[in-house]
């Protein structure tokens, strides 16, 4: 029984076959309409997302399959002091697979030691969110046509932002990758995460400021900047709207460029920039839900 | 400063000085009903100062958990009053409950008797990754 709780639990091989369902899912969805008949998938949210769980139960329904489970902690047993191990056994007897979102780091992990159906990990704290990778992976094949040879430009606060750091481990993996990775000193991406791209001989170069390399990306990984996070309000001043992507800056940046962000986005990307082709944060969360459809039949074992 | 020779048992030598107490501790010692000597700041031409401890009976010892803790030490086994075996520990590749992961974000922190586990990330720069959230923890020194 497999889970998925890491994308580095996945090799190149399974994220590539992946892809290839999620894409033919896309092309034929009659053909997979009836793959989950009888099936269940229980949505175990210890905290709330709207975005992440509506994704999944989406998913399983347009595989046929139902869904059940809760969206908050407290209406489920876990307000009464049930443990994570008891919930997902208990779960285990009614779903056939599961998918949870909690927020202490390694919640799965310590669930997927007891559970007997296999667990997708939805969201760790701010530790693991891999079917969010899984999401920015089909994006990039999805509208690059490819997942080597790119310049990707990883914008905004890049120390907390575990979308990013995540994203880089899973795209380190492929050939000829080139990170640009754009943020105000405050909240560089963390030190390990430069070992990683290192030992792995990935170049990157660490810049300030948007304007001084849009030009040169093939892909823009937009995430928010919060307030909170500078030391002084001089810097945050100074740096703010280089982190905010409008039109103009839209004019300096390739043709075929392709802007992403995992969303929810505040005011970092100004709306007049969605109706830019380029502009893929919407298909990108359209494309999430047939991943999660590729992987729920992975992980069942169900085969079109 | 004298302290008698033991007949079986055991010597921990090489230990880094002020760290025997912790050894004492996780190894349970002070169940014991033998003698137990600790020194405590004994010179040591490699490591200037060091610990010692002599346990004159042979008990067992997790010998995983002694080199997660110091694995710079050295167990000379004496049988006989005389040393029959030195060993040299390594840093195991898991420990399961030695120490507790700190970072308050873990789900360790919070599910009930949830086993405490550590693997080791890297031997040589003695880095050790929580199980559940991979909060890395570094060793001493050399």
């Amino acid at each position: 029984m497999r889970h998925l709780i890491d994308i580095l639990d996945l090799t190149i091989e399974e994220i590539d076959q992946l892809i290839e369902t999620a894409e033919d899912i896309m092309a034929n969805p009659a053909k997979y309409a009836h793959v989950c008949d009888g099936k269940k998938l229980a949505t175990l949210f210890f905290e709330p997302s709207t975005r992440t769980r509506l994704s999944f139960e989406a998913a399983m329904m347009e595989l046929g399959g139902n869904v059940l489970g809760f969206s908050e902690a407290s209406s489920s047993s876990a307000s009464k002091g049930e443990s994570v191990c008891d919930t997902v056994q208990v779960v285990g007897c009614y779903a056939d697979i599961i998918a949870m979102r909690h927020p202490k780091e390694g919640a799965p992990v310590a669930a997927a030691s007891v559970c007997p159906v296999p667990i997708i990990n939805a969201g760790d704290g701010g530790h693991n969110h891999p079917t969010q990778t899984l999401t920015d992976l089909l994006t990039i094949r999805k509208e690059k046509g490819r997942l080597n040879q790119l310049v990707i430009g990883l914008c905004g606060d890049l120390q907390f932002g575990r979308t990013v750091h995540s994203l880089i481990n899973a795209m380190s993996r492929y050939k000829s990758i080139r990170f640009v990775l754009i943020s105000p000193n405050e909240l560089k991406v963390p030190e390990y995460i430069k070992e990683n791209m290192h030992r792995d001989k990935v170049s990157y170069m660490e810049v300030e400021r948007l304007e001084d390399v849009i030009g040169t990306l093939d892909i823009l990984y937009m995430t928010r900047v919060q307030r909170e996070r500078f030391f002084n309000e001089a810097d945050y001043v100074r740096l703010k709207d280089s982190y905010i992507l409008d039109t103009e800056k839209m004019k300096m940046a390739r043709k075929d460029l392709c802007v992403m962000h995992p969303l929810p986005r505040v005011n970092e990307i100004s709306r007049a920039v969605d109706s830019d082709p380029r502009a893929a944060y919407f298909r990108q969360a359209m494309y999430g839900k047939y991943i999660r459809e590729a992987l729920i039949m992975k992980l069942l074992g169900v085969e079109a | 400063m004298n302290i008698d020779s033991i007949q079986n048992g055991y010597v921990i030598d090489h230990i880094k000085a002020g760290r025997s107490m912790e050894l004492y501790r996780h190894l349970k010692l002070d169940s014991l009903d033998c003698s137990i000597a600790i020194i405590q700041n004994a010179k040591s031409e490699r490591m200037g100062r060091k610990d010692i401890i002599k346990i004159d009976q042979e008990i067992p010892i997790d010998w995983d958990m002694l080199g997660y803790i110091d694995p710079d030490v050295t167990v000379n086994v004496i049988r006989g009053g005389k040393r029959v075996e030195k060993k040299q520990l390594k840093m195991p590749d898991r420990v399961v409950n030695v120490m507790r992961c700190k970072n308050p974000r873990c789900i360790s922190q919070v599910e009930h008797e949830l086993d405490q586990i550590f693997t080791l990330a890297d031997r040589e720069k003695r880095v050790y990754r929580c199980h559940y959230c991979e909060t890395a923890y570094k060793r001493s020194e050399k």
